[in-house]
């Protein structure tokens, strides 16, 4: 009598065991994803391939680099490796790190672009299957509009006057935004409205091909803009961390958040009030509208990986439209780089996706080519954005610091 | 003379002392030289190791890349250590005179209040005080407004003037109870007839405590010093925790252990940098050893052993 629990205990260990043969592990910097993966895309593919135990392990955003360098290099890393755009993946696969996928049955749903960042400069390999972009824009307390009888402007003067009467007004934070991990600055300020000033893609093209400077041009205009915020920002934005800020709007206490659209998720279940969204207003006069589209995720293979059949079943599956529509519909703010068309049920990731036909799509500046080298132009612009909202750099000695640190290593820009 | 009977080999004192030796090496010697090894190194294109000499530290100390942000985060450092030196320690040896005095009341409840931020997280410790002086929901605004004085207050922790003023003082609160415990410890060993003699002979209070007293805890008062500047020089989690590994706002609380972090492991974009970083190890590593120097023969080797 006594046995035959202990054997039925005992059978989903022994179950457990055999399928640990064929467990993946998936590395991720999305810790905010967690249960999404475990309760809503893990299933569904197991729906499909039961004998493959998936677990999502992430890591903090913050230490995702530098810990999984040093998994990889201890061989204790995952089997698939989530990965960041451009640069630090490629440097993992020219390490060894990763491996190619160029044969991976599925990649031909993924346009050039999608898969531009996780590509070797020949365009020879692709190593990482592109997940998802981010956009760029502005969210809204949409009942602090109507509350103020505010509307969504249209350009950047009618922005800047908006501004003016919500700090007028006096009952909202105009823009909810601080600089203390100086990142916000330079991602949610400069590369956010940048685009605008630089005309996407021929200005970030320019600066690679040493034809434009950080601090002539758009470039310039775009630091310029950025430093007309100043007197917009929260109070104390100085030591305002960015979870402080996100608090901050979900609590209502602010009137514009200037971000992206992986905000949404989170957004939607924090705030209790009606959110919009309008993409950087152009300056006045200018008919086109330029919009920071960015590919930011993709998942690889690790080669050192003891499961690399499992893995590469799982990758097959990203590419499928069911992912796709799967991904895209978990996580509103994170849109699919496969050309599947997918239905998105979030008004808000909606509009944000609305933006790519009425706008020109470009990614962010410094991400492609310009980061290789020391010093960091992804960092620079960090700390010269922040420095320009904390009143410490005018925007030009801002411009001419990113530009010098560009032309200490980067051949085209000397 | 008699044969001297020779002693037999003290076998015991191997026993004693072969677990430490063996954990003190495994976990301390052997990294820090293997660190200092790896300093020295450089890697080449397919990520292999290359003897580079000095090369490293030529580097370190002369490229305009890494000298500024050397420099930056030794000042700091130095910055850092100034302030606790001048304002943990003579605030810990107050507190510790003050509890080693019969007049005051509650002794053991104040002693433990004041030694109990010191066993605490740093993280939590740090994301208390980002707390306490957000200029969001802090309560920093609330209390200076209760003096009047609201219009006082300013993003301390974000201002490039301010930041690592601000962290320090964070820092000497959270372990103002190490120089006390161990300045009372001192006090308290003081016997009591030396203080009683000095009485009798008409000197006061103060003149009691600087002429008796503090002669005879200087021994202490050094190894306070070199304890807050091993300690100070090794820093990193309280910045790391309040204002991350960039050490914002514009390095202004960049301290060697952010920068050896930041390069070590590369942050955000920018790839880490094991070699260089050894090299900044290796820079933490000497400064530490010449201020330990400095104080064994320049302070230790000058005290008197005064038979108590």
């Amino acid at each position: 009598m006594r046995t035959r629990p202990i054997l039925i205990m005992l059978v989903p260990l022994i179950l457990g065991a055999v399928a640990l043969a064929q467990s993946l592990v998936i590395e991720s910097w999305r810790n905010d994803d967690l249960v999404i993966w475990r309760d809503t895309i893990i299933p569904a593919f197991n729906a499909q391939f039961p004998d493959i135990e998936v677990v999502f392990a992430p890591t903090a955003p913050a230490e995702y680099n530098a810990v999984l360098n040093s998994k990889l290099e201890a061989g204790a890393a995952g089997d698939l490796i989530t990965c960041r755009p451009f640069d630090t993946s490629l440097g993992l696969f020219e390490a060894g790190h990763l491996v190619s996928i160029n044969d991976l049955p599925g990649l031909e749903n993924f346009s050039s672009v999608a898969k531009s960042a996780w590509i070797t400069d020949d365009g020879s390999h692709v190593f990482c299957v592109p997940m998802a972009s981010v956009i760029h824009g502005f969210i809204y307390n949409a009942d602090a509009f109507t509350e103020l009888g505010l509307s969504e402007p249209l350009t950047n003067e009618e922005f800047l006057e908006l501004l003016e009467i919500i700090k007028q007004d006096g009952s909202y934070a105009p823009l909810v935004m601080g600089t203390n991990d100086q990142w916000e600055a330079a991602t949610m300020g400069f590369q956010n409205i940048g685009p605008n000033y630089w005309k996407g893609e021929e200005g970030r093209l320019g600066l690679i091909d040493g034809s434009i400077g950080y601090n002539e041009g758009g470039f310039l205009k775009a630091f310029e803009a950025l430093a007309t915020w100043v007197p917009y920002l929260t109070d104390g934005y100085q030591a305002v961390t960015y979870p402080d800020a996100q608090n901050s709007f979900t609590l209502g206490l602010g009137a514009i958040y200037p971000s992206g659209s992986w905000e949404i998720a989170g957004f939607n279940a924090q705030a209790d009030f009606a959110m919009g969204a309008f993409p950087p207003p152009p300056p006045a006069g200018q008919e086109v509208c330029y919009i920071s589209d960015h590919t930011d995720i993709a998942m690889g293979l690790n080669a050192a990986s003891p499961n690399a059949e499992a893995a590469l079943t799982f990758l097959e599956w990203m590419t499928t439209s069911e992912f796709a529509e799967l991904y895209s519909n978990a996580l509103p703010g994170f849109f699919t780089l496969s050309s599947h068309a997918i239905e998105l049920t979030d008004p808000l990731a909606q509009e944000f996706l609305s933006w790519r036909s009425i706008c020109e799509s470009t990614i962010r500046s410094s991400y492609q080519i310009l980061s290789r080298g020391n010093p960091n132009n992804e960092n620079d612009l960090w700390n010269a954005s922040a420095q320009i909202l904390n009143g410490t750099l005018t925007p030009q000695e801002a411009a001419d610091q990113v530009q010098q640190g560009l032309e200490a290593w980067y051949e085209p820009q000397q | 003379m008699p044969p001297r009977r020779r002693k037999p080999f003290p076998f015991h004192i191997l026993v004693f002392l072969t677990p430490a030796v063996l954990i003190y090496t495994i976990f301390m010697v052997y990294p820090l030289i293997d660190s200092l090894r790896l300093g020295l190194f450089s890697l080449n294109d397919t990520g292999r190791e290359v003897f580079v000499g000095l090369d490293n530290y030529r580097t370190l100390l002369t490229s305009d890349l890494w000298a500024p942000r050397l420099w930056n985060a030794i000042r700091n450092n130095f910055v850092l250590f100034a302030i606790h030196m001048s304002v943990q320690n003579p605030i810990g040896l107050l507190l510790a005179a003050l509890l080693s005095s019969q007049i005051i009341r509650g002794r053991a409840l104040f002693r433990t209040l004041i030694f109990t931020p010191t066993i605490l997280s740093v993280v939590l410790i740090g994301f208390s005080w980002r707390l306490i002086l957000s200029p969001l929901w802090g309560i920093a605004k609330d209390i200076l407004g209760i003096f009047g004085l609201e219009s006082l207050y300013r993003p301390w922790l974000g201002l490039e003037s301010s930041a690592l003023v601000a962290i320090s003082l964070i820092s000497v609160w959270q372990y103002v109870g190490v120089p006390m415990l161990l300045f009372l410890a001192a006090l308290l060993g003081i016997p009591d007839e030396l203080i009683e003699a000095a009485r009798i002979d008409g000197a006061t209070g103060w003149g009691v405590f600087w002429r008796i007293k503090f002669p005879l805890i200087l021994p202490t008062v050094g190894i306070v010093a070199t304890l807050t500047f091993v300690g100070n020089f090794n820093a990193f989690d309280l910045i790391y925790t309040t204002q991350g590994a960039l050490a914002g706002p514009n390095f202004s609380t960049d301290i060697l252990g952010t920068f050896f972090f930041r390069t070590f492991f590369g942050i955000q974009l920018q790839l880490g940098n094991p070699t260089m970083g050894a090299t900044i190890a290796g820079v933490m590593f000497l400064i530490i050893l010449a201020g330990v120097l400095l104080y064994l023969f320049g302070w230790q080797r000058r005290l008197q052993r005064i038979e108590l």
